[in-house]
């Protein structure tokens, strides 16, 4: 490996870690409850690798465990998995003119973590698609072996030690943070905020996610054309 | 289930999150995008990161209603100046689990 390549491999892991962090109580308590629905292990292994996508796994499990049918199964892992549309359209503006080859295997990591880890990182500047590719790559990792974990050995780790469930939460708040670089970002959290907390209570699925994420952005884009033509 | 019926199902499951990650992405890289849609998609991320964090603060997961003052909460709010102050992420989020951890203990 040359330096460089070292020093890309670096800032990856370096970017990478919270996620795996929070990744790793995920992925084990995900491996249990798939072990408890009867999934032996090669295919918790099988469905890590073929579909990177904790909450459509987790209802995945659930929906076997309930008896429910491929097509049912699918369906809803296509209906949960829609938000990453929203998220790949964004990350597109950092990706473009890349070859369709590297695209092809970036999409296979575009997990709401690494999106926001890496989606923070382009806006920063001083980011390259290798290093958001590492990113992709560690988490995806990191969750195999998780899963694996759990359910060959997760009923015997003790649940919820140091804080570690908050992991994924407090990333999330962080790179939230990291948005607010304006006060169109802050009415435009605001909103979304708000409107995806009613939408979850009123309206039942997950539509919520991409639902109230579309609307407080057009309302933050709408705002900020108003103000900027009456200036 | 056998090997195949696994295959099947993981396959299926595996278009279904591929898809919608992949075909935005292969098409938009590879277009000029008008500027109007890159203006509105610069405020997705903290749109789509609020509506994450949001409801698993203010609200009950099972029974699907709205709860003020859970620990998720109030963990969050000194999570959230910690990182305003530090801009730290790997410092925010182990500020957050060591809070979390011991809201946990005093809570019960």
């Amino acid at each position: 490996m040359t330096q460089d390549q070292k020093q890309t491999l670096r800032q990856g892991a370096a970017a990478a870690w919270p996620i795996c962090l929070g990744y790793f109580p995920i992925g084990l308590a995900l491996g249990v409850l798939a072990q408890k629905a009867g999934l032996p292990w090669w295919a918790v292994a099988m469905m890590s690798v073929m579909v990177f996508a904790g909450s459509a796994q987790f209802i995945c499990v659930a929906m076997i465990a309930a008896g429910a049918s491929t097509p049912a199964i699918i369906l809803t892992t296509f209906v949960v998995n829609l938000r990453h549309v929203l998220m790949s359209s964004a990350l597109a503006v950092y990706l473009q003119g890349i070859n369709r080859k590297f695209l092809a295997l970036y999409a296979y990591g575009v997990t709401d973590e690494s999106f926001a880890v890496n989606l923070t990182k382009f806006r920063a500047g001083n980011w390259g698609r290798w290093q958001a590719l590492i990113v992709n790559h560690m988490a995806n990792s990191v969750w195999i072996l998780a899963t694996i974990c759990g359910a060959l050995i997760g009923q015997f780790v003790p649940q919820g030690a140091f804080g570690v469930d908050y992991a994924l939460t407090g990333m999330f708040i962080c790179l939230l943070v990291f948005q607010l670089q304006g006060r169109i970002y802050i009415i435009t959290g605001i909103l979304a905020a708000g409107l995806s907390t009613l939408w979850y209570l009123l309206i039942p699925g997950d539509s919520y996610i991409v639902g109230a994420s579309m609307s407080a952005a057009t309302i933050g884009y709408l705002l900020k054309k108003r103000y900027r033509r009456s200036q | 289930m056998t090997f195949s019926d696994y295959l099947l199902l993981f396959g299926g499951m595996g278009l279904a999150t591929y898809l919608p990650r992949a075909l935005p992405l292969l098409y938009l890289a590879h277009k000029k995008m008008p500027q109007w849609l890159i203006d509105w998609l610069s405020l997705i991320p903290v749109a789509i990161l609020s509506a994450l964090i949001a409801p698993s603060l203010l609200t009950d997961a099972a029974t699907r209603s709205f709860a003020f003052g859970k620990l998720e909460l109030l963990v969050a709010i000194p999570t959230l100046l910690f990182s305003l102050k530090t801009k730290s992420l790997g410092g925010t989020v182990l500020m957050g689990m060591l809070l979390y951890w011991l809201g946990g203990m005093v809570w019960g």
